[in-house]
């Protein structure tokens, strides 16, 4: 039975139980409502709430732990010599073994039987079939499949059994219970907060999964690649992971890729800072509701456009311009016409940024400084003071820890962008402190190393965990930090 | 003169008239706030409005340093003077305007920089201060005259927000006066005090006088009682009747003062 066709079920007798329960409440009562401890929709509900629920937790439990058990029977199956070996080799062959059994299903009995005596014939049929095997195949794969095809047979049958059994047992024992002094109301309510809890934390344990991946799988490369080498090297090098060859040496350097990421968010944080809390300022403190109620949405569109449509303005608009205009310039200064910046630059990648993150900046320090008490205006406004006396002297030094929170979680993002770099930054990783020429990040070199033909094992796929972990813990220590800074600030006026 | 306004036989035309208003129509948008009021300020005495809640006295007294104009939909008409010069001609500045008529407000508005920083920046805004001792010497004076150096000598440097309500509030007078002003404006400056710190800034106001001219918005009729030599009373944006205090507290002659301040109406 299909997961759709027993979900069905289980939802008829969910729903058949509500009006069931309902009209139970109701006559229990002599058909009036009022005699009710709860209106009658909520006894109805309670018995949806007995019918649905657990069933569902025992389906979506069943799902998550029967793979790894049969995937477990399944491999114990296979001869010893083919399971001392390798965990990576094993797991290969437990995928052949997946796709024979998918195989076989499409295959009538007859020709099952003449598979299991002649290996031969696997890899043709089941190509008629749709499916292609890598390999021909053994025959102790033949067995593990048929046995792997029984085996989740058996598991289906026994999911759709205890789901659909347990629904009924539980809309029966949620039936009896109704009678008019019955609490369904408080009842229901226990429901909603369950189904509130699971929600959240079903966010909290996939970010602790997705944590505890990214830690197994940095281990697994500090473990070929000392942290130190890592941590402190100056070269990138990864060269290439040859199959077979996991050991080759490559150099992986974290500092030029930190250096340049840092540079660029620096670069961007020098463009988009003054033009954002300018910005701010003016829509906050001087501008008329009307002209505010207009140009605040319409800076905040620049937030909305997708950072790869930035990333390919900086690549044929930007980076060109900027190339062309360096050559006029040396052009005019010394007579060669020479570009001394190139197309693909920290520059380039810097001034996008910047300009992506000006809606960031503007909008957070625009809440800012609109949370300064109004009070404070006036008291200086009140003593002959100008506007932009008032914004310099009072308005920004009380909102200025608020401010730097704003600019922290603005970094934050600077550092972690994406697009925008793979496409202005370049690819070479090198330390320069010349803005004019390209350098990478972290994260374009993520990209590039999961990019393409990858064996997973070697050091050259998994140092993308090791950047990524590193990516995190600076963009997590920006954001405590302004989280930090900012809370401290709302202490002041609360 | 406006012919619904009662003038007292007491009169008062023997003070010499700081401020005047004439015909002072205040709107917000729509909604007029203010209809042809008529009020003279005297030199170095208090005159208190008082009314009750909605009925333009704080309007009028944002009018008297051109605070209105900081909102958009404010609107102003009538004439303005201060020491005979209409403070809405074209010509006037209204940062120096504000520095000659300073406000104290309703809540406490310090800073959130250190008590000394607070006086100082009126003077240091204006250039009034030739040197650093000059800008001391003018935050001592300035705090004595609000009466709060003695509690505070020793903490200048500490955050002004740190101060009770009653110093805080003591702290913008002083804030005020160190920009050596003509004219105090008071909108309501007791009301988010307890009853000591209230009499504390009461005798300030008394003790400032001598120097300033005074014009307090209050909502308590003591206070005005206890304070002001003038009173204003306003009813729905109109300026009901105006006299010394102890004319109108002890013989009204509009019904409606009548009405208030025996408690009828407010």
């Amino acid at each position: 039975m299909s997961l759709l066709s027993i979900f069905l079920i289980v939802l008829c007798i969910a729903i058949a139980g509500h009006f069931a329960g309902r009209s139970k409440a109701l006559s229990s009562a002599n058909g009036k409502a009022s005699g009710l401890h709860s209106l009658p929709a909520y006894y109805g509900t309670y018995v949806l709430s007995w019918a649905l629920f657990p069933p569902m937790a025992l389906m979506a439990l069943w799902l998550v732990i029967s793979p790894s058990v049969i995937s477990n029977a399944i491999t114990s199956t296979f001869p010893v010599e083919v399971q001392s070996l390798d965990p990576a080799k094993t797991s290969l062959i437990y995928g052949t073994v997946e796709s024979i059994a998918d195989g076989l299903r499409q295959l009538n009995p007859d020709q099952i039987t003449e598979v299991s005596k002649d290996i031969s014939l696997l890899k043709p049929l089941l190509a008629e079939n749709g499916i292609a095997l890598a390999s021909d195949g053994e025959a102790y794969m033949v067995t593990s499949a048929l046995t792997m095809i029984s085996t989740q047979n058996t598991s289906r049958l026994l999911l759709s059994i205890f789901v659909i059994g347990i629904s009924l047992l539980c809309a029966f024992y949620a039936y009896r219970k109704i009678e008019p002094r019955f609490r369904a109301r408080n009842r229901v309510e226990r429901f909603m907060l369950a189904g509130l809890i699971a929600a959240s934390t079903i966010a909290i344990l996939t970010t602790l999964g997705i944590f505890a991946s990214m830690v197994t799988e940095t281990g697994r490369f500090f473990s070929s690649v000392p942290p130190t080498e890592f941590f402190f090297g100056i070269t990138w090098d990864p060269r290439f992971a040859s199959a077979g060859d996991t050991g080759s040496a490559g150099q992986f350097g974290l500092i030029p890729l930190l250096a340049g990421t840092l540079y660029i968010a620096l670069v961007a944080m020098l463009v988009a800072v003054p033009i954002g809390l300018y910005a701010a300022i003016y829509m906050a403190e001087y501008a008329s509701p009307t002209l505010r109620s207009i140009a605040k949405p319409l800076l905040e569109v620049l937030a909305g456009i997708p950072t790869i449509v930035y990333g390919f303005f900086a690549l044929v608009t930007v980076g060109p311009f900027l190339r062309d205009i360096s050559a006029q310039i040396a052009g005019i200064a010394t007579g060669d016409v020479a570009n001394f910046i190139q197309a693909q630059s920290v520059l380039t990648a810097g001034l996008v940024m910047g300009i992506m993150l000006i809606p960031f900046v503007s909008s957070l320090s625009d809440d800012i400084i609109t949370q300064v008490p109004g009070a404070m205006r006036d008291g200086s406004l009140g003593i002959g003071a100008t506007r932009s006396e008032t914004v310099r002297r009072v308005i920004l030094p009380a909102a200025l820890p608020g401010i730097v929170g704003a600019l922290l979680l603005t970094a934050s993002r600077a550092i972690g962008e994406t697009m925008i770099v793979v496409l202005a930054a370049g690819i070479a990783a090198r330390i320069s402190i010349n803005p004019f020429e390209p350098m990478t990040t972290v994260t374009v070199k993520i990209v590039s190393q999961l990019t393409g033909d990858l064996e997973f094992t070697s050091p050259q796929t998994l140092v993308a965990f090791a950047l990524g972990m590193t990516l995190f813990f600076l963009t997590l220590g920006l954001n405590v930090y302004a989280l930090y800074i900012v809370r401290k600030y709302r202490e002041q006026y609360e | 003169m406006n012919t619904n306004i009662k003038q007292a036989e007491i009169d008062i035309s023997d003070q010499y008239e700081k401020m005047r208003g004439e015909k002072v129509n205040v709107s917000y948008g729509d909604k007029q706030a203010l209809f042809d009021v008529d009020v003279s300020i005297a030199a170095n005495k208090v005159t208190a409005l008082i009314g009750p809640s909605g009925c333009g006295k704080s309007t009028f007294l944002r009018c008297l340093n051109r605070m209105n104009d900081t909102i958009d939909i404010c609107k102003v008409t009538g004439t303005i003077t201060l020491d005979n010069e209409d403070i809405y001609a074209p010509s006037v500045d209204v940062v120096e305007l504000r520095a000659r008529v300073g406000m104290v407000f309703q809540k406490p508005n310090p800073f959130p920089k250190s008590i000394f920083e607070n006086v100082a920046y009126g003077p240091r805004i204006h250039g009034l201060a030739n040197s650093k001792a000059d800008l001391e010497e003018m935050v001592v004076t300035s705090l004595q005259k609000a009466g709060l150096f003695s509690e505070v000598k020793d903490r200048m440097n500490e955050p002004g927000t740190g101060l009770s309500g009653g110093q805080q509030q003591r702290l913008c007078i002083a804030r005020a006066i160190a920009v050596q002003p003509d004219v105090i404006l008071m909108d309501e400056p007791c009301s988010a005090l307890d009853p000591i710190a209230t009499a504390t800034i009461e005798t300030l106001i008394d003790e400032l006088r001598e120097k300033y001219t005074i014009v307090i918005v209050t909502h308590s009729m003591q206070q005005a009682a206890r304070v002001s030599q003038n009173t204003a009373f306003f009813h729905l944006g109109e300026l009901v009747e105006f006299g010394t205090t102890d004319q109108i507290f002890t013989a009204p002659i509009d019904q409606r003062t009548q009405n208030y301040i025996t408690g009828r109406i407010g």
